[in-house]
């Protein structure tokens, strides 16, 4: 039985069909090259980046103009099965400032070589 | 009342803003921005996801990587801030313009200028705008409230959320809801095709198996002190479905019904606005019908990605520098929204000059072709591999171009979608 997806490299769209072959991934629907890769990755490794925020260590809500919390995320897409774990971990941060952005807050994390980072900087 | 003055003052600190002034600070002008919240960046520091910055710097950021990415480009210019300032009026009847600003630390200012720089952006509509029925609890939200409240101040506001309208804020905000522990039931949408982007329903609807319900209407809020819950009513053929209706449980609901250019200030002054976008009527350099004002980013017309509207913002910048220095474009023809287009900013051409337009379609179609007319006659045609409302189209026109035009003694030119 084939499983059906839509393409989300670009605009377009494509209602892709791929069935799962011996060799590998049979997709049809497709209008470019850029389908078929789009269909291994997310079918066979799906990833997100994922983005959200941290705690700020000490920060009552009223401090820093209304910031109480730092926006962080992911250096690269992280596999989608694991960002429910990924994000608890973010949860559990308790970043100290000052903090410049890029800063690494969680480095490789699992052993992935994805780092969870600073996405702004505060004094 | 303390008195400043400046060539040009540019009112609103977002993409928009600071693109503008940097612009006009490189051409030697000085430069004031007027920005209301307590720090640069605009509604960039609270869209923590990523998909920006990938025409303007080349690799993908967040909102509030992109905003400070921004304001390093405009640190040690000579460019002046004022942060928690309010202008309350422009007063652009003069050569020399005034506006007066409200600042908590520094009382009433009065800043004169010989240009302005329009540069406020959007605000979102809201329940009152497009009349959901029902009863009138807590618990109401524009999704860019939400927003706002969830990723700057960290308060959740609710823990079963309906989002009406599949506008990309709302889209976005499924996501962002699900990822800090909130229930998302439904995206209700009136029309038949979501207005947001294809990638955030498969990322922020489909991968948490939150439900989309196109051709419906909200017909109901309903709770007393707090939302208790929506109904939902179908539409077929145009006709609401009143047998089929029904109700979704929840105590949250975020409405992402569309966003509308923040004009007040402008229509104070006298701006023409245009009744497609909501913003101001432009020429081919971004100057409104009163002489000296420009306008650029939302609150001309509300474009879907920042990186056009740092583009067309520097564009902005750049022109009124030249103005400044006294140029005018010697011939402009009248820009005309032909068949599927909703519109076009600008609205005048610049008849020897590089002119780039930005329109919104009225349709959804794969293989569409985009036509320009002189005065009905067909000069330029480019083929669109896939179309819909909520992605905006680029036209560049050139001299080459509008030769034709050149001649004419009122030419118009118009753009359409066929």
């Amino acid at each position: 039985m084939s499983e059906e997806l839509v393409c989300i490299t670009c605009p377009m769209g494509c209602r892709l069909s791929v069935d799962r072959t011996e060799g590998g991934l049979a997709v049809t629907g497709n209008r470019c090259a850029r389908g078929i890769k789009y269909a291994e990755e997310e079918l066979l490794a799906p990833k997100r980046m994922v983005s959200a925020t941290a705690r700020i260590a000490g920060v009552e809500r009223t401090e820093l103009d209304g910031i109480a919390r730092l926006p962080v995320r992911t250096s690269l897409p992280y596999p989608k099965e694991g960002v429910p774990g990924l994000l608890k971990a973010i949860y559990a941060l308790d970043v100290r400032l000052p903090v410049k952005r890029g800063a690494v807050l969680i480095a490789d994390y699992e052993g992935s070589g994805v780092d969870v980072i600073a996405a702004r900087s505060l004094p | 009342m303390k008195e400043l003055n400046f060539d040009a003052a540019v009112i609103g600190g977002g993409a928009a803003g600071m693109a503008a002034a940097r612009e006009l600070d490189a051409a030697g002008f000085s430069v004031v921005i007027i920005e209301r919240e307590e720090r640069l960046g605009g509604i960039l520091g609270q869209c923590i996801h990523n998909g920006f910055g990938l025409i303007e710097f080349n690799e993908e950021l967040t909102g509030p990587e992109f905003a400070e990415r921004m304001q390093e480009r405009i640190e040690g210019t000579g460019i002046r801030t004022f942060t928690g300032a309010t202008v309350m009026e422009m007063d652009a009847r003069a050569e020399i313009k005034t506006l007066y600003c409200y600042s908590a630390s520094l009382g009433v200012l009065r800043l004169n200028a010989r240009a302005v720089v329009l540069a406020m952006g959007c605000r979102e509509r809201n329940r009152g705008n497009i009349r959901i029925p029902g009863d009138r609890p807590a618990g109401v939200y524009t999704a860019g409230l939400a927003q706002r409240l969830v990723n700057i101040e960290g308060l959740v506001p609710g823990k079963n959320a309906v989002i009406i309208g599949s506008g990309d804020i709302g889209l976005i905000m499924a996501r962002r809801m699900s990822w800090v522990g909130c229930k998302v039931h439904a995206v209700v949408e009136i029309l038949p095709y979501p207005s947001g982007l294809t990638r955030n329903i498969v990322q922020c609807l489909n991968d948490f198996g939150i439900p989309l319900y196109l051709s419906h209407l909200t017909t109901r809020i309903i709770g007393r002190e707090r939302v208790e819950g929506v109904e939902i009513t179908p539409i077929e053929n145009g006709a609401l479905m009143h047998e089929k209706a029904f109700v979704i449980p929840c105590d949250t609901v975020l409405l992402s019904v569309g966003l509308v250019p923040e004009n007040e200030l402008s229509k104070g002054a006298g701006v023409e606005l245009n009744p497609m976008t909501g913003g101001p009527m432009v020429d081919s350099m971004l100057m409104t019908n009163v002489p000296g004002v420009f306008a650029c980013g939302n609150v001309l017309h509300v474009h879907d990605l920042v990186d056009y509207v740092a583009e067309e913002a520097r564009r902005a910048g750049a022109n009124v520098a030249r103005w400044l220095k006294g140029a005018k474009p010697a011939r402009e023809a009248r820009l005309k929204s032909g068949p599927n287009v909703r519109y076009l900013a600008p609205s005048r051409v610049d008849l020897d000059g590089d002119n780039k337009l930005y329109l919104r379609t009225l349709i959804v179609k794969n293989g569409a072709s985009l036509e320009v007319k002189v005065n009905n006659r067909v000069v330029k045609t480019r083929k669109l591999a896939h179309i819909q409302p909520s992605e905006m189209i680029t036209v560049e026109l050139g001299p080459k171009d509008l030769e034709s035009a050149a001649g004419l003694p009122d030419p118009t030119v118009e753009v359409a979608i066929v």
